[in-house]
């Protein structure tokens, strides 16, 4: 279990005093300063030494991406552009961080634009969060007052840092769909290459990172890459903050260390499977898109990216969707076809009609009107839209199907049968 | 994808004119971006001109259109993409239930049936005092509080049957209720106490770690 001083957002909660006095009062914007003067490729070293991987859902390693930026700033202007469109169903971590504990975001931005060379940075929060935002302007409005960002501020690298909203499309958490929903276009994803590196905002140098990503990194920073990469398993490194929702007592945000055990994470935090662990049925670890793992799997399984990609799923946000055995699967898994068929950006076809079709056969295997060749066919079109599409959407779409075919196929055929049955009688 | 069409024409507003106050708070979202990038804005200025109106209007999208130097057809683009921006009129209070799976989980289905008992059968239907309307929504970012809905500004968490019916007689008789967990619980945290942060000594004037 994770000590409390070992955490980083000490108020993730917002029990605490949320202003920048309180923050200060807790660590933050602590010798910023010396930390500036180590230089760009120090904090960068740093970064790639504390193991961090993105915490957005992809997990690419953060101080590695911060390095593909160019090393000198020619005519075009670098940006960071941090990914606050959190919509992933299961996930509520970047909300907490925002309206909580925002000045560890605040600070993060300021040493990330830094170590990339940029004077500017924007923060790109979704539409919904309209508190949020609220609360995140004000701790930036202090912030600036104070003199810790803006022109010629205590820190002596001039910086500037915007909210920009978004307006409910969850594709928009892709980053190039950012990037374009950020210049006033409809959010629909841009081929790669160019990188946002190289072309990112306005066709300038722009690296995309995630709330959470770029919120641990001053406490990165301070308490020394080593300490980070202590936590949890090589290549697996650091703390995370885990949202448990669905079938458990007390649902709940909490920050833990990546490898802390699922069984222990589910028990220790948020009070127990509902009916105790035994009436599990299956869990969704790391928002919607990663696949469904059955009881049998989360008995001995431990959250983090290696552990879970090798029970083919994925760690993905750490929202972990727990289901006792009273849940419906097949509507869970329909819903969530539905979600995507109503997020999908329309731009390539694969997705745009797949992610329609997947959820109209989803609703009728949902009733057993089907017939059992259609799961093959389910599972091959899931497969048909993975790797020909523009962005992960059409990807992300499929894997919670092919979870539920993979583990609970046995119900799907039971449900055409029944069905069968009750209209030959 | 979903496809939104703009209102018919016979219920277009013949103008729209941003207030005074509004001007100046798009003047603020404009100066953001970098010179000849206003487009940039586009979506704050129809959140404003939502604010202002209730609903994204035909002469709305033109004059942000002008307001950006964008063509109408940008603009457009943008309002009918995303499904925040109401394409008709809806309730003074529009409750925007969530029934992505966390939410559907922990009992979703009640609020839904509570707001179509109590509203209207159907989402978007406005009731006759024009108070409110409810829709299904997808998922609102606050998963370990559901299930949840969104109404204006604020989310309304850890919802039940009862609960979202006295929230609706609130609403219907023109009040904000307190917005936030309607069980108690003061954010994201564990109901019933605290299982983490309860080490104070992390709270003591905490030493200068690097200065």
């Amino acid at each position: 279990m994770l000590a409390d001083h070992d955490r980083i957002f000490t108020n993730i909660y917002g029990l605490e005093d949320i202003s920048l006095e309180g923050a200060m009062s807790r660590g933050l914007w602590d010798g910023t300063k010396k930390i500036l003067e180590l230089g760009p490729e120090r904090i960068c070293d740093e970064m790639k030494k504390s193991g961090l991987r993105g915490r957005g859902g992809a997990g690419f390693a953060t101080g590695l991406k911060w390095t593909f930026m160019p090393k000198e700033v020619k005519d075009r202007p670098h940006y960071l552009v941090v990914n606050a469109d959190e919509s992933e169903p299961g996930t509520c971590k970047d909300r907490d961080i925002m309206r909580n504990d925002p000045h560890h975001l605040i600070e993060g931005c300021l040493i990330a634009s830094f170590a990339m060379r940029a004077h500017t940075c924007y923060i790109y929060i979704r539409g919904e969060f309209i508190r949020e935002r609220q609360r995140l302007q004000a701790a930036i409005d202090e912030c600036y007052a104070a003199k810790l960002i803006g022109k010629s501020n205590i820190h002596g690298w001039d910086f500037e840092l915007f909210v920009h909203h978004g307006a409910g499309a969850y594709v928009c958490g892709e980053e190039t769909a950012l990037l374009e929903s950020f210049e006033g276009k409809k959010g629909q994803p841009r081929m790669k290459p160019p990188f946002p590196a190289n072309m990112g905002i306005y066709g300038c140098p722009t690296t995309v990172n995630n709330v959470e990503s770029i919120a641990v990194v001053p406490t990165i920073m301070r308490r020394g890459a080593e300490w980070f990469a202590g936590i949890g398993r090589p290549n697996n490194t650091g703390t995370k903050l885990f949202c448990i929702s669905g079938h458990v007592n007390k649902p709940c945000t909490v920050e833990e260390g990546l490898g802390i055990t699922m069984r222990e994470l589910i028990e220790r935090y948020a009070g127990g499977v509902r009916g105790g662990w035994d009436n599990l049925l299956a869990v969704i670890p790391g928002g919607a898109s990663c696949p469904m793992i059955p009881k049998s799997v989360c008995d001995g399984v431990i959250m983090d990216f290696d552990a879970l990609k090798a029970v083919n799923s994925s760690l993905g946000t750490a929202a972990v969707i727990v289901m006792d055995k009273s849940t419906d699967l097949l509507r869970v898994i329909s819903r969530l076809a539905y979600f995507y068929k109503h997020e999908s950006c329309g731009q390539c076809t694969p997705c745009r009609e797949g992610t329609g079709w997947m959820w109209r056969v989803m609703k009728r295997l949902e009733t057993g009107d089907a017939r059992v060749e259609e799961i093959d066919q389910l599972m091959e079109v899931t497969k048909q839209i993975e790797g020909h599409v523009i962005c992960g959407l059409g990807d992300a779409a499929g894997w919670p199907i092919q979870g539920l075919i993979r583990h609970f196929r046995p119900e799907l055929e039971r449900r055409i049968a029944e069905r069968q049955k009750m209209a030959a009688e | 994808m979903s496809l939104r069409r703009l209102a018919p024409p016979e219920m277009q507003p013949p103008g729209f004119e941003f207030t005074l106050e509004n001007m100046g708070r798009i003047e603020k979202e404009i100066a953001k971006y970098p010179p000849g990038r206003q487009a940039s804005a586009v979506i704050s200025l129809l959140w404003i001109g939502q604010e202002q109106q209730g609903w994204v209007t035909h002469p709305m999208i033109e004059c942000v259109g002008r307001r950006l130097d964008m063509a109408y057809i940008r603009v457009l683009e943008v309002a009918t993409f995303y499904t925040m921006f109401n394409l008709a009129p809806v309730g003074k209070f529009h409750l925007q239930v969530c029934t992505t799976p966390p939410c559907m989980l922990r009992g979703s289905d009640d609020v839904v049936a509570v707001c179509q008992n109590r509203i209207a059968r159907g989402q978007h239907v406005v009731t006759k005092d024009g108070m409110l309307s409810w829709t299904e929504v997808e998922c609102l970012g606050a998963c370990v509080n559901a299930p949840m809905m969104q109404v204006g500004n604020d989310f309304y968490e850890d919802l039940d049957a009862a609960s979202t019916a006295k929230l609706i007689e609130a609403f219907g008789r023109g009040e904000t209720p307190r917005p936030g967990s309607q069980i108690g619980r003061f954010s994201s945290e564990p109901s019933g106490g605290l299982n983490s942060l309860t080490d104070r000594s992390i709270y003591a004037a905490k030493a200068s770690g690097t200065s």
